[in-house]
């Protein structure tokens, strides 16, 4: 098979790949300050909508509609993270799977404009594949350059203890919204360039499946760097294709490989500390 | 340089402080002592802003301390460990002293995404503190091990490097020796009396009533959330109050166990 054939076979999966890739990363944002945030299936719906209607409805050319897919979650991820941020563990996670149900049955009836349950049609397909291919690579440096910046360690600080993290100076809360909105741009960012992809969305898409997929990437892959989530998301994407037969219990699929990896390996596939001990197992006994 | 006035908390029904008056002036090592449940730690909970005192002024230099946010007083100018130690277990040890130097990076968005030259000033500079204060601390030979495979003395020095990292002022020791043996406890005294010597002024809760009475130049004594005693250590030794009250009462004044059982105490009150 040659290479255009596996592009016309292939392609949608290839690119559904890259925006799954750009969800785990979101949410990685938020997981790395030790937040159990699960609204970025919603904030990509925002974005989603948002690029779609505009690109549908007042002719927007591309990039604008990209740069509102973008804002527009962020600026509500603002709205609804004053509260919510204040939250933790258990509690912030059924906040924001709450506010994603909200989203959701919002699009359902907002009919007039997202067209309900019947979802939109017919979304001009503007996303090329190395829109999708930039989007991920710079998505990638920055988090990579914010990583191993002060921002990066305030973020690991939160995640291990956020009273000693608030004295060393580290704002948690303002540290932890910015993650949150990030996440929330990020995903926003994966829906406006899916729905410009796929032709057609409808709020199902964006639902509370979405919502466990998309962490089920993150952490399947392990968030201990940015490679786990890259990786989580190429397996989720493409393990259902692989078992196309098993394609009706792919959720069900999905559960055991997140018991079994939680199980086995707590930290993800792909955990460097775990390389390390592979590769000096004498230290490893020390310790 | 830091004074309480009127200083009163309570939880509940329960008044752990009421109407403490304490001042701490620049350049001593001040000891906090008292017994078990005392509410030594509120007040240190209480100067950091980790909770708001009920009544009572507090400031520090000058600067009005209530309102303000942990970070805020971090920047200020103070800086505490913990009695049961609060590393970040999951970083190296280089790393727990960089988080310390964070309000120090003075680095803009721009800057870190690009890898600018001043972005990249700041991260050196910040590393070589952080290993010039590891290797006072004497552990700058595991810089690249996880804080979690120390021993408790050596947690308890790298979160006292980790303190220093934010450049204080005013340091606030919580029972420094506690669980380490007599060895560890006299190199500490003297590291301490070197952080004096630099032009720091320590505020310290310790039971080790040696390792106090060799330290500190002024005590103050809390029973029951209120300030009985205050002064110098031979004033403080041969107040009958205090003896009644503390050294009198407490028969194993060297175990361990006594610190143990203030952990889980003020466990509950956080």
């Amino acid at each position: 098979m040659d290479l255009q054939n596996f592009w016309d076979v292939y392609g949608n999966l290839v690119l559904t790949l890259g925006t799954n890739a750009l969800l785990a990363l979101s949410i990685w944002l938020t997981l790395a300050c030790g937040m159990l945030a699960v609204a970025n299936a919603a904030f990509m719906g925002i974005g989603a909508y948002t690029a779609a209607l505009l690109t549908m409805k007042c002719g927007a050319p591309f990039a604008l509609s990209l740069a509102a897919g973008i804002i527009m979650p962020a600026l509500i991820a603002v709205i609804i993270g004053l509260p919510v941020i204040r939250l933790s563990g258990v509690y912030l996670a059924m906040a924001t799977l709450a506010f994603g149900e909200v989203v959701r049955v919002f699009i359902l009836n907002a009919e007039s404009w997202t067209g309900g349950a019947m979802g939109l049609n017919g979304i001009p397909q503007y996303t090329q594949w190395w829109h999708v291919l930039l989007a991920v690579v710079l998505v990638l440096l920055a988090l990579w350059r914010v990583r191993a910046s002060k921002i990066g360690r305030a973020f690991d600080a939160i995640r291990g203890d956020e009273t000693a993290a608030s004295l060393m100076g580290v704002d948690v809360r303002t540290r932890k919204m910015q993650a949150f909105v990030a996440g929330a741009a990020i995903a926003g960012l994966a829906g406006a360039l899916n729905a410009h992809l796929t032709f057609f969305i409808s709020p199902g898409e964006f639902g509370f499946d979405k919502g466990v997929e998309i962490l089920t990437m993150a952490i399947l892959g392990g968030t201990g760097g940015l490679a786990g989530p890259i990786l989580g998301a190429g397996i989720i994407t493409v393990l259902p294709e692989a078992l196309r037969g098993l394609a009706d219990y792919r959720l069900m699929v999905n559960g055991v490989i997140l018991v079994l990896i939680v199980l086995f390996l707590p930290q993800g596939i792909w955990d460097p500390a775990r390389f390390k001990r592979w590769l000096v197992p004498k230290k490893a006994a020390h310790a | 340089m830091l004074e309480l006035a009127g200083v009163s908390k309570h939880f509940g029904g329960l008044q752990v402080l009421s109407e403490v008056d304490l001042c701490v002036p620049q350049g001593t090592i001040f000891g906090l002592i008292g017994p078990n449940g005392a509410g030594k730690t509120t007040v240190f909970n209480l100067i950091t802003g980790l909770l708001a005192p009920n009544s009572g002024r507090m400031s520090f230099e000058g600067q009005d301390l209530l309102r303000q946010k942990p970070h805020q007083i971090t920047r200020l100018g103070i800086a505490r460990t913990f009695q049961n130690i609060r590393l970040f277990k999951e970083m190296t040890l280089l790393e727990n002293v960089v988080v310390g130097t964070y309000r120090h990076m003075d680095y803009g968005l721009p800057g870190l995404l690009l890898g600018l030259p001043g972005f990249r000033a700041h991260e050196a500079r910040a590393r070589a503190r952080a290993l010039e204060l590891l290797a006072w601390m004497k552990l700058d030979g595991k810089a690249h091990d996880l804080a979690d495979n120390l021993s408790y003395g050596e947690q308890r020095r790298l979160e006292l490097a980790r303190a220093l990292a934010t450049e204080p002022r005013l340091l606030l020791l919580d029972e420094p020796v506690a669980g380490m043996n007599t060895g560890e406890r006299a190199e500490l005294m003297a590291e301490i009396q070197a952080i004096r010597a630099r032009g720091y002024t320590i505020l310290m809760i310790e039971h080790d009533m040696r390792f106090v009475m060799g330290l500190c130049e002024q005590i103050a004594v809390l029973n029951f959330g209120k300030v009985i005693a205050c002064g110098g250590p031979d004033k403080i030794r041969s107040n009958a109050q205090v003896i009644e009250a503390y050294l009198g009462r407490d028969d194993e004044e060297h175990d361990v166990a006594p610190s143990a059982v203030v952990c889980a105490n003020d466990g509950d009150a956080q």
